[in-house]
């Protein structure tokens, strides 16, 4: 199959709004016969949901969770972009475009980004015609602050809970519809499988997660908005439910999944502390605005942070990167803060180094530190029981997001006619690193203002009818599949083996990857899949409400997503953004892309028989040209 | 350290449960008190039997998913923090536990220590957002909004939707649930269109919904883990003062 795009011909500040008049419309009378199902209620799939339940669709949607509400997207801390230039600092859409291409490290593609900058501002409009309570100066108007990877103030924030800011007016935009019967919500049900009849998405099969009962939903588009895949890691700062099966199951029923070596390790999360350690807790990038990272010059200094004068000090990032200093990217920052540490100069056991609020408290006061970081603190010190105003802050990167996802084409459909992504769960928008704030900026956009467009392109044509019972033979499989699970009566848990996958991802598909590495990491996959089909052992078989089944089925689809991360970050012969080869670096440690032969999406086939088959989408830079990537 | 914990055990809803007692040896003070349930449960896996069934999610304090009612108090020991955020070090070594669910009318439990708090969501579905279609709005800055009056609607709007003053009130009253978004939405210009409908309609819903009567006993605020304040429950009377004396 080839790769087409779909992105609109003519100059790139006009290619959507061609599209958008290209593109076929549904009327309003014929809305309410065409049916959608949306998987997830972030961000991006309650924006949907709700938009979609606006214009009349007849709409379903799918959360594992109790309540739309919890969905992780409400765990998104430092805030979200939009090139408002509010801060009358020289922002403008075609800058916030550049900064997230150059961010990305030339691997995303520029049409799609380019919408993506040019909607943004209506998000934040939207959003505060929601009563969303944005941050504000003292005149009444909406506060800006400064990210990594940018020199302007673009992004608009909530204290450090923009994303449950967001979510929760999305999740009241997606409550009136429900309330109106224009959705249908369907809570405490996970998605399980999807249904393809004659090359459409036609629906999905889903288990009550408390009745235990496994039913098929048809509709005649499915979309997909369940999120990223860092919990392949175990440890990552993901929630704990956050979890792959649903794109994996649409990967294994045809959708390609494209990039998916491209992960992101966040530079400031609290550091590992223990074996039984459950998550990692993200500290916001917007901490950086004020702090300041540092490592003693002397390896193994045993002072205390505060007891360890200036000149003892080794500011790495300033002193690294003067025009950026603190606020480089994320991916340039982790990898600094690993290259410190696996040089000795790392503190507290040798995995952290200092994020120390000092002079930020001494110049602007602790109550200025508190307005703008209050609650982050908080958590800090309630899990580490120090408090950051009185002792640096300690901490170490952490997996965090998944700039990988299924392919989507500029109408955010897959490879399967009739199958969206949108979020996390896409591969669109991000290149091989996400910028902050980037992420809600894109779930949004994607749900509230690029998919009710694409998705009628797609419905206008009338769809052939598919009986209820299309979706039986893949409900028994379900079953089957469930079936032997819960029978399984080796010696390990699924969350042991949970575990050791992530060990595996960690030391070997992590910060860093070389060859040699990512080939054993392919053997030992290997064993533990064959460890999971026979040793895997759960102590109750019951088919209702059970968490074990849940997670040995999740745990099930890591694996097999594990082994196409090591063997997309195999293939791809170059360091870029978040993916870095160690055999491919400049002399000053910096990631060097391969353009003349890289420059490409990555979009994996699923071969029930054989290894997955490599497609390659190429990427064309007609605006933005590639560079080495300069912090400096 | 080593504790004993003392935990509701129910099957499903319909079906009874009792106290069950498991020691749990070798804890570091340093993990969260659901770390230190994960391990139990990997430990009753282990041994074949039925690990206790309890929810959490981001485990950083935000989505609202855990909930556990421990040593009599909501969301344990400590103040402003969820069960999530909780970590050993509150607790002594030999220290009983006692380990419950929520326990309100309005939310019945499913098993073990996860209840049902769709009600909540029904209350919301009744009013608690501003009716505006997506492609409607004004550029955001059209409107200025005092910063006193933004930063105390955002209070009101860091509640996360975990029934802990439900399950601390005597009544089972959500109240303070209810106020917060009423609140929130009545401090901004952009929810005073639908204030008075608003208003009216989740009241309704939450006492159809069988949570009690608010009796300003003020425990819910001081277990509330966003200690959300009794100021906004104030707010909601005037604001149903104000809709029903039109």
């Amino acid at each position: 199959m080839s790769l087409d795009a779909r992105i609109p011909e003519g100059p790139i500040q006009q290619k959507w709004d061609h599209c958008k008049f290209e593109m076929k419309l549904v009327s309003p009378a014929n809305r309410r016969k065409r049916s959608v199902i949306v998987v997830g209620t972030g961000l991006a799939g309650a924006s949907a949901a709700a938009s979609l339940g606006e214009m009349g669709y007849n709409v379903s949607a799918f959360t594992y969770h109790d309540s739309p509400r919890r969905a992780h997207s409400i765990a998104a801390q430092g805030g979200i972009n939009a090139p408002k230039n509010y801060a009358n600092d020289g922002d403008s859409i075609y800058r916030l475009f550049y900064d997230t291409i150059k961010g990305g490290d030339y691997r995303a593609r520029e049409a799609n980004v380019y919408r993506l900058a040019q909607l943004s501002g209506n998000i934040i409009d939207h959003c505060v015609a929601q009563g969303v309570p944005f941050a504000r100066e003292y005149g009444g108007l909406l506060a800006n602050r400064s990210f990594g990877g940018v020199q302007v103030s673009r992004t608009f924030y909530a204290r450090g809970q923009t994303g449950q800011q967001l979510l929760l007016g999305a999740y009241g935009a997606l409550s009136r519809q429900v309330h109106t019967n224009q959705v249908r919500m369907f809570s405490r049900t996970e998605m399980l499988d999807l249904i393809v009849v004659d090359g459409r998405a036609r629906g999905i099969v889903a288990r009550d997660l408390v009745s235990g009962k496994i039913s098929s939903h048809m509709a005649d588009a499915v979309i997909l908005a369940t999120g990223g895949y860092s919990n392949v890691f175990y440890l990552s700062t993901n929630a704990i439910n956050s979890n792959a099966t649903a794109i994996w199951r649409a990967h294994k029923r045809g959708a390609y999944f494209a990039n998916p070596c491209f992960t992101q390790i966040h530079p400031t999360c609290i550091p590992r502390a223990g074996e039984s350690q459950s998550k990692l807790t993200l500290m916001s990038e917007s901490l950086r605005n004020d702090g300041r990272i540092w490592v003693p010059k002397q390896k193994g200094d045993k002072r205390r942070a505060r007891d360890i004068p200036e000149s003892d000090r080794d500011y790495y990032l300033e002193r690294i990167y003067p025009s950026f200093g603190n606020l480089v990217p994320r991916d340039v920052a982790s990898r600094r803060a690993k290259e410190m540490c696996d040089n000795g100069y790392g503190v507290a056991g040798g995995y952290a180094v200092y994020l120390d609020f000092a002079d930020a408290i001494q110049r602007d006061g602790k109550d200025s530190v508190e307005q703008k970081y209050g609650n982050l603190f908080d958590i800090y010190h309630e899990i580490t029981g120090e408090n950051p105003y009185t002792t640096a802050m300690k901490i170490y990167p952490a997996p965090h997001y998944t700039m990988g996802g299924l392919w989507v084409d500029y109408h955010l459909m897959t490879t399967i006619p009739g199958l969206f992504a949108l979020g996390e769960a896409n591969f669109s928008d991000h290149g091989a690193n996400r910028l902050g704030a980037s992420a809600l900026m894109q779930c949004l956009t994607d749900g509230y203002f690029v998919l009710p467009y694409t998705i009628g392109d797609y419905l206008a044509k009338p769809l052939p009818h598919v009986s209820e019972d299309a979706g039986k033979p893949i409900e028994r499989e379900v079953t089957d599949r469930l079936n032997i699970l819960s029978n399984a009566s080796g010696s390990q848990t699924a969350m042991s083996l949970h575990q050791k996958l992530g060990h595996i991802m960690w030391d070997k598909c992590g910060m860093s990857r070389n060859e040699t590495g990512l080939k054993e990491a392919l053997n030992d996959i290997k064993t533990l899949k064959e460890t999971f089909q026979k040793d895997l052992k759960l102590s109750t078989p019951g088919q209702t409400l059970n968490q074990e089944l849940e997670r040995a089925n999740r745990v099930a689809d890591y694996i097999e997503l594990g082994e196409l991360m090591v063997q997309d970050a195999l293939t791809r012969e170059e360091s870029c953004g978040g993916h870095f080869r160690e055999e491919h670096q400049t002399e000053e440690n910096e990631a060097k892309r391969n353009d003349e032969n890289q420059s490409y999406v990555s979009a994996w086939a699923y071969s029930e028989k054989k290894e997955a088959v490599l497609h390659k989408e190429a990427l064309a830079f007609d605006h933005v040209k590639p560079t080495q990537r300069s912090y400096k | 350290m080593n504790v004993i914990l003392k935990i509701w055990r129910q099957p499903s809803k319909d079906t009874p449960g009792g106290f069950e007692t498991y020691p749990v040896a070798d804890v570091s003070p340093d993990m969260s008190f659901l770390e230190m349930l994960d391990v139990l449960n990997e430990t009753l896996t282990q041994s074949g039997k039925e690990p206790i069934a309890f929810e959490s999610d981001c485990r950083e304090g935000i989505c609202g998913t855990c909930g556990l009612f421990i040593n009599g108090r909501a969301h344990g020991p400590g103040l402003g923090i969820t069960t999530c955020e909780l970590r050993m070090r509150r607790f002594k070594s030999g220290e009983t536990i006692v380990v419950e669910p929520w326990r309100a009318k309005a939310f019945p439990v499913l098993k073990d220590l996860i209840v049902d708090r769709s009600s909540f969501d029904r209350i919301i579905q009744s009013g608690g957002y501003v009716s505006v279609n997506t492609g409607n709005a004004l550029d955001g800055n059209t409107l200025p909004i005092a910063k006193t009056k933004a930063d105390e609607a955002f209070d009101a709007a860091t509640c996360i939707g975990c029934g802990a003053c439900v399950a601390t009130c005597k009544n089972a009253s959500a109240m303070l649930f209810t106020a917060a978004k009423v609140s929130q939405l009545a401090l901004l210009p952009q929810g005073e269109v639908e204030a008075q409908d608003r208003v009216i309609n989740m009241v309704k819903t939450m006492e159809l919904e069988g949570f009690g009567h608010c009796s300003n006993t003020g425990a819910c605020e001081i277990e509330c883990p966003k200690q959300i304040s009794l100021t906004h429950i104030a707010r909601l009377h005037r604001e149903y003062l104000k809709a029903t004396f039109k």
